[in-house]
């Protein structure tokens, strides 16, 4: 059977199993279509947050960026992890106390202020819309890949499947729907991760195999990785690199803009209570973590096997031959990559062998000259790729390719379907009956809804044909809105009886606008690519990339709160009653909906 | 009345488990695993040093169990203050 077959029938078979339990549990009414109805256990609530979350950034993107930069980009690790600890301590029990629907509903009531409810439905609009760009990217990936076509037609066929799946059901349908999900994608990210982890170093657990022994070798693994990847001009994997500065408030922007993210956040209004809330926040990490703790070794581990492939005799030895690619079944990988077009490579001095190295680095000037080498023939290996090409490179039996594959389409999908209910939540719910025309019927409420995620999904196609960047770093730009615009009013909605509704508003307004004009100065206006007037590798304020923009946002939203607040008229008593209710547990009952 | 206070109270000391909890928070992921990686650089850690375990694994281990701490140690301030539901 080719690994063309089998990887169709495992992504036939796992998108069967969603659907059908889509259908079981298909949404009746709008409190189901949203919520759930409430019933949802901390342990289930948690599995479906994390395949919720974990998107096509985490599984389909984040190791490759490790691979490819080492150290320094342990910042998505810390960040993407650290954020529920915000999450948890700061959030999620006082917003399940609030017992209402949508974050916009409680910015609204907290601020008494129609205008503040609409600034958060635009704050959360932009946010999620990002984040669906870089989910499209890693879905043109996934399906570029698995139904051999090139990245762009798999994105479009993404786009169609991403739509039809999340127009299905709603949060009640998807809550199940992403429990499957979320056990087939970790099964996906961990298996082949455990045989790999085996062939290296004998330790079953990828995250401590990593700082094992690299059995072939007898050297540490970081160790003899650190090696040959110096030994071929690259920087060294374990050391520290860029500007600490920047990694700091990077990790930041992702911590702060993951508590700030509607549909997480929306996930905790689905528990009974309010201690479920507390406990559902660490069951949603403890399975994220499953994944987080094994992808630092999916990315070391690649790029060791990746370098010996290119090197089967040592790094100073000779480069694979180019007739070994075509003709040896451990290279055919390379070839069925190539048709994605996302990795292609060039015999550039026509040697009949493909010299892989960093041809930018002097140290290796010399022994390129002295061996005839005109350049770095590996000539584009996108890192979106890693993580699927990953099984192929080890060179793993089909079933788990086949699994793979169907594990980064769950990832992207699940994803897709949670922001697209959260943006057109967004749409229906709070702009349409909160604010434009507050008697729509249910039915009406509905196909609006349906009517939004068609708007969105035809956008973040069309902006994800030309991304911003690769899937996790689109997706960190939008956690740097969501940490500059939500996150700090609900932070102070919660924590603070002194900030008002001019206070909010303002805060949102400057925090969501300053943030997003850095990221277009850099990133092109509307992700337009051309358009930008700076690039992140020589930013417009010292070292601060546009990705690690968010955290300095949430400042000048605090700020510029505070200080508007200070200046206006203090919020009501019955404002005041209002936050020392959602401080305390007692009398949280069931959510309603409206108002 | 003092039922506010009460309540004031509980909130005080939830308050003060956050601030505890966000140093430790803070001391893993930004200390150990960017700012102090140099100066805790000379304890090994398979192949490589300290820092860079808190970086990739540690850090994550600890936010686990800060979050379940804060829950058991919440829930059980919640009976105390008789606010729980």
């Amino acid at each position: 059977m080719s690994q063309f077959v089998i990887n169709l029938l495992f992504v036939g078979a796992s998108f069967a199993l969603y659907i059908g339990i889509a259908i079981w549990a298909r949404a009746g009414s709008t409190s189901e279509f949203y919520a759930a109805g409430r019933g949802v256990h901390p342990v289930t609530n948690g599995m479906a947050t994390a395949a919720d979350w974990m998107s096509a950034a985490s599984f389909i993107s984040m190791a490759g960026l490790i691979a490819f930069v080492g150290y320094d980009n342990s910042t998505f690790l810390m960040g993407w992890t650290g954020g529920y600890v915000l999450l948890a301590l700061m959030l999620a029990p006082y917003l399940r106390k609030f017992g209402k629907f949508t974050v916009s509903e409680f910015i609204g009531e907290r601020f008494y202020s129609s205008t503040a409810r609409l600034v958060a439905v635009v704050c959360l609009i932009v946010a999620s819309v990002t984040y669906v760009i870089g989910q499209m990217t890693g879905v043109g990936v996934a399906f570029g890949r698995f139904l051999e076509v090139s990245n762009t037609t798999g994105l479009l066929i993404g786009a169609a499947v991403v739509f039809a799946y999340a127009v299905f059901g709603g949060m009640k349908g998807v809550t199940y729907t992403q429990v499957a999900q979320y056990c087939v994608l970790i099964l996906a990210y961990t298996i082949p991760a455990i045989f790999i982890s085996l062939q290296l170093t004998g330790n079953p657990v990828p995250g401590l195999g990593l700082f094992g022994t690299h059995e072939a070798s007898g050297e540490p693994l970081l160790q003899k990785l650190d090696q040959i990847v110096t030994d071929l001009g690259f920087r060294e994997y374990t050391a520290h690199h860029g500007d600490t500065f920047n990694m700091m408030l990077f990790t930041l922007s992702l911590m702060i803009g993951t508590a700030g993210l509607p549909h997480v956040i929306m996930r905790f209004f689905t528990v009974p209570k309010v201690s479920d809330a507390r406990w559902s926040a660490g069951w949603t990490l403890v399975f994220i973590a499953l994944l987080y703790l094994t992808a630092p070794a999916v990315g070391g581990m690649a790029r060791l096997n990746i370098t010996e492939q290119f090197w089967p005799n040592g790094t100073d030895g000779e480069a694979v031959a180019v007739e070994t690619i075509e003709t040896d079944p451990d290279y055919n990988w390379m070839l069925t990559w190539q048709k994605t077009g996302l990795l292609d490579w060039e015999d550039k001095n026509g040697d009949g062998r493909i010299q892989y190295y960093n041809d930018g680095s002097e140290a290796m000037a010399e022994r390129a000259a002295a061996s005839g080498w005109e350049g770095n023939e590996l000539t584009r290996f996108n890192r979106d790729i890693l993580v699927l090409a990953n099984p192929e490179i080890a060179n793993l039996p089909g079933w788990v390719i086949g699994l793979v594959a169907a594990g980064g389409l769950a990832a992207a999908l699940s994803t897709a379907a949670g922001l697209l209910l959260a943006i057109s939540s967004a749409v229906s719910h709070d702009l349409i009956k909160g604010q434009i025309n507050p008697r729509i019927s249910e039915k009406g409420e509905l196909l609006s809804a349906r009517i939004a995620m068609a708007v969105a999904i035809v956008v973040a196609t069309y902006l994800g044909l030309n991304p911003p960047g690769f899937a996790a770093q689109t997706v960190a730009l939008a956690f740097g809105l969501a940490a500059a615009s939500i996150f700090p009013a609900l932070m102070m909605g919660i924590f603070s009886k002194k900030i008002n509704n001019h206070g909010a508003v303002a805060g949102m307004l400057a925090g969501l606008a300053v943030t997003l004009i850095y990221i277009f100065l850099h990133k092109g206006w509307f992700f337009i690519p051309g358009t930008n007037s700076f690039t992140d590798a020589d930013p417009l304020l010292g070292t601060i990339k546009s990705t690690s923009f968010g955290a300095i946002g949430a400042a000048i939203n605090f700020a510029v709160a505070y200080l508007v607040a200070g200046m206006t008229r203090e919020p009501p008593l019955e404002i005041k009653d209002l936050v020392e209710s959602v401080r305390v547990p007692r009398g949280a009952g069931a959510a309603q909906a409206g108002h | 009345m003092s039922e506010e206070i009460a309540s004031n109270r509980y909130w005080r000391s939830n308050i003060r488990l956050i601030q505890v909890s966000l140093v430790i928070w803070a001391l893993v992921s930004f200390g150990f695993g960017i700012v102090l990686r140099p100066t805790i650089s000379s304890i090994p850690v398979g192949g490589t040093d300290l820092g860079f375990w808190f970086a990739q694994q540690g850090s994550i281990l600890v936010f686990l169990a800060l979050i379940f701490f804060y829950a058991w140690r919440m829930n059980r301030l919640d009976r105390e203050h008789g606010v729980d539901e």
